[in-house]
């Protein structure tokens, strides 16, 4: 009985604790807007938001709700936070295996690298390639074609935009071709295990994914077009391009800073995965007759990631975190258009706030949730 | 058994010390911001972070501006010196959290009066300083002379957080051409980017523009368009729930507009005391008790207009000298064709 008490009466006082905490700051702060004649409620949501955003991936005007505007600004965010992991994720294992590499160059190049912008704060950094593209790129009327049908301009960066004819028939094929080759790498894999036998399944992989989408267009009525961006004159000098698709210079400015920056984390994280695997392992490989891509793919490798994996964990979650800056640089991102404008208009700052807070942590935790599945999968496997 | 006497007198304590907290935060909301100010010896004033003639602070770290005056009469009213101000620059996102927090006690910084701003959020506007309206600068090589001319595109640099999100769209919608709206928290980020040629156009209140023109590279190649597109009355905001200090803060800007309607200014007022007009006379507290309604003594307007000046002094200190707007337009007393008017200080 004495025992029971001992165990249970700290960690009951500990909950109470943290309840008295949550109750007297939530009584505070009621008593304090009701003082204040300030209303709580999230009624807000459904009313019309009556503001435009500069850059939007679903249909939005200002005549949609305040609800509206916050699915655009989270969309925005998971945008750049998306390409930038993609990007500092590819830039940081090169970097990472540059720094082991035993040419002198390419090694101190890639520490340099880290050094360099790793050790400069990510604002900063974000203003640099903000009002440094701004000044350094062309106004649209002198800008040079890149690829024949890309501008690179102070205004953004203007793209063909595709034009799809029955892109659902596309979609199906490629789905298709997806799940085909899910089957036949299981089949592979039996055809292994039961009879040794090997066959090149990268090969025919590439093969489905290119031919099933090919037939589609022959025989799927699908077609595709592309709506090449065109100069229109606004003002007697002031020029756009019209058509197609335009990313505006502030997703380019925060995507190349997130990454870069990031990308230097990744690259000691990847630099610490693979310097932990043990000598012996690559020696004791090469010795049972493995090649060099052999010894890299099956034993360094998922020896490394079992390293890499969660600290990486963290990057990405910084890096999503860190794209809440983009409200510096008119980036219209959940702080930006949440957060700034739409607090603004209502004045609801208590239950903007916690709704920003509570949807970052649900991001993060997710993030969390699928690198955690990974690093599950990849581990060491105890029988 | 004893441990668990001890961790519940300790528990009761907790429980006596957040007690404490909440009695002390319902004392502070019964106790008038007047009290408050006259025990720390000086008016708490948010004010923009930077905008000339308005509220800006000089090397020395000296306010100027219209909405500076106004918190300074506030001081000169009820503490009998225009310079027991402390001065805090706000964002325009950060302004009302600012005041309804308590963190400031009068807001002067080129604030519009609206209808949602006044009901909704715990704030009560005490009156107009300034009427300006949304207006846009262009480059004068464009060759856009009205806002007629805008096509389909136009990229519009702005600030976050202000009425004139929601005017642009407004205006725009209602016109049917489509735009791009680039919008950024901090004034001189709108400015770097409008001046690096990001936007077509910079929009905001036309007394901002006249006063943002002269931070872009080159001023003279840009011009504010012709065209007003909305009602921006610009005015000071106390907190909802304190009445007499709303007072306060409503009849210090009223006596400066009307100092300037009798002619009383910083250099005649302790002449006006014996002035035939009885008028006059209750404007620098020679006549009648209007002081008393607030708590202050009967030279409190008296000193405003002594130490601060009457809005005329004020405009044509922060304004017109300045170069930024010197036509007072609407500004202008409603005696001179402008709608300054006000309620009669007796």
């Amino acid at each position: 009985m004495n025992n029971i008490i001992k165990r249970f009466i700290p960690q009951i006082l500990a909950i109470l604790f943290v309840v008295l905490i949550f109750g007297f700051l939530t009584l505070n702060a009621q008593t304090n807007m009701d003082n204040r004649g300030i209303d709580f409620g999230f009624g807000f949501l459904s009313q019309e938001s009556s503001f435009d955003v500069q850059f939007s991936l679903i249909e939005y005007s200002g005549s949609d709700s305040y609800a509206r505007a916050f699915l655009v600004g989270l969309l925005n965010t998971l945008l750049v936070s998306f390409i930038s992991i993609i990007l500092c994720t590819i830039l940081g294992v090169i970097i990472g295996v540059a720094r082991l590499s035993s040419n002198y160059l390419i090694k101190n190049t890639a520490a340099w690298y880290v050094e360099f912008f790793r050790n400069i704060p990510l604002l900063l950094q974000i203003f640099f390639w903000y009002y440094a593209a701004l000044r350094a790129l062309p106004m649209p009327e002198k800008a040079n074609a890149w690829f024949g049908v890309t501008y690179m301009t102070v205004k953004g960066y203007y793209i063909p935009a595709m034009v799809w004819e029955n892109l659902n028939v596309f979609l199906y094929c490629g789905f298709a071709a997806i799940i085909a080759i899910i089957l036949l790498r299981n089949y592979a894999n039996k055809l292994r295990d039961i009879q040794g036998k090997q066959i090149p399944v990268l090969l025919y992989s590439i093969g489905l994914l290119i031919v099933l989408p090919i037939l589609s267009f022959l025989f799927g009525g699908v077609s595709l077009e592309f709506e090449i961006p065109e100069l229109k004159k606004l003002s007697k000098i002031s020029y756009i391009y019209e058509g197609g698709i335009s990313l505006p210079p502030e997703l380019i400015a925060l995507v190349l800073a997130l990454s870069l920056y990031t990308s230097t984390f990744v690259a000691e994280c990847v630099r610490a995965g693979i310097e932990g695997v043990s000598k012996g392992q690559k020696e004791a490989a090469a010795s049972v007759g493995l090649t060099h891509n052999q010894v890299l793919k099956l034993v360094i490798m998922p020896q490394a990631l079992r390293i890499i994996i969660p600290p990486t964990t963290n990057q990405y979650l910084n890096l999503t975190k860190n794209s809440s800056l983009a409200a510096a640089i008119a980036y219209p991102d959940l702080v930006l258009v949440f957060a700034g404008t739409a607090l603004m208009q209502t004045g609801k700052a208590i239950e903007i706030v916690s709704i920003t807070m509570l949807t970052y942590l649900t991001i993060s935790l997710t993030i969390a949730a699928i690198m955690n599945w990974y690093n599950k999968k990849i581990e060491i496997k105890e029988k | 058994m004893f441990k668990i006497i001890k961790q519940l007198t300790s528990l009761v304590a907790m429980f006596a010390v957040l007690f404490a907290f909440s009695t002390e935060t319902m004392a502070a909301k019964k106790s008038k911001t007047l009290e408050n100010t006259k025990k720390r010896g000086f008016v708490r004033c948010g004010v923009s972070q930077g905008l000339p003639g308005f509220s800006n602070a000089d090397e020395s770290g000296n306010w100027t501006g219209i909405d500076v005056d106004v918190c300074r009469a506030v001081a000169a009213a009820t503490l009998g010196d225009a310079t027991k101000v402390k001065f805090t620059p706000l964002s325009a996102k950060e302004r009302f959290t600012a005041l309804t927090s308590g963190e400031i006690d009068i807001l002067s910084r080129n604030t519009t009066w609206t209808l949602s701003r006044d009901a909704d959020i715990g704030l009560t506007f005490v009156g107009v300083n300034f009427y300006d309206g949304q207006g846009f600068m262009v480059r004068k090589g464009s060759g856009i002379s009205s806002t007629g001319e805008f096509k389909n595109g136009t990229s519009v640099c702005t600030n976050l957080g202000t009425t004139t999100e929601l005017n642009m769209r407004d205006f725009f919608d209602s016109k049917g051409i489509s735009y791009e709206p680039v919008v950024f928290e901090k004034a001189d980020e709108v400015v770097a980017a409008y001046d690096a040629g990001r936007c077509d156009t910079y929009t905001t209140d036309k007394s901002g523009l006249a006063a943002q023109r002269t931070k872009l590279s080159a001023p003279d190649d840009h011009v504010v368009l012709p065209e007003t597109i909305s009602k921006e009355p610009l005015g000071p905001v106390v907190r909802q729930g304190d009445s007499v200090w709303e007072d306060i803060v409503r009849w210090s800007l009223n006596t400066m507009i009307e100092a300037e309607e009798y002619g009383v200014n910083s250099s005649n007022a302790d002449m006006m005391k014996t002035s035939n007009n009885p008028a006059i006379k209750r404007l620098v507290g020679a006549e009648g008790e209007l002081g008393a309604a607030f708590g202050l003594d009967n030279d409190w307007n008296l000193r405003i207009i002594k130490q601060v000046g009457n809005y005329g002094e004020s405009y044509k200190r922060n304004i017109a000298d300045t170069g930024i707007l010197p036509d007072r337009g609407p500004n202008e007393l409603w005696t001179k064709g402008g709608i300054l008017y006000v309620p009669p200080a007796r």
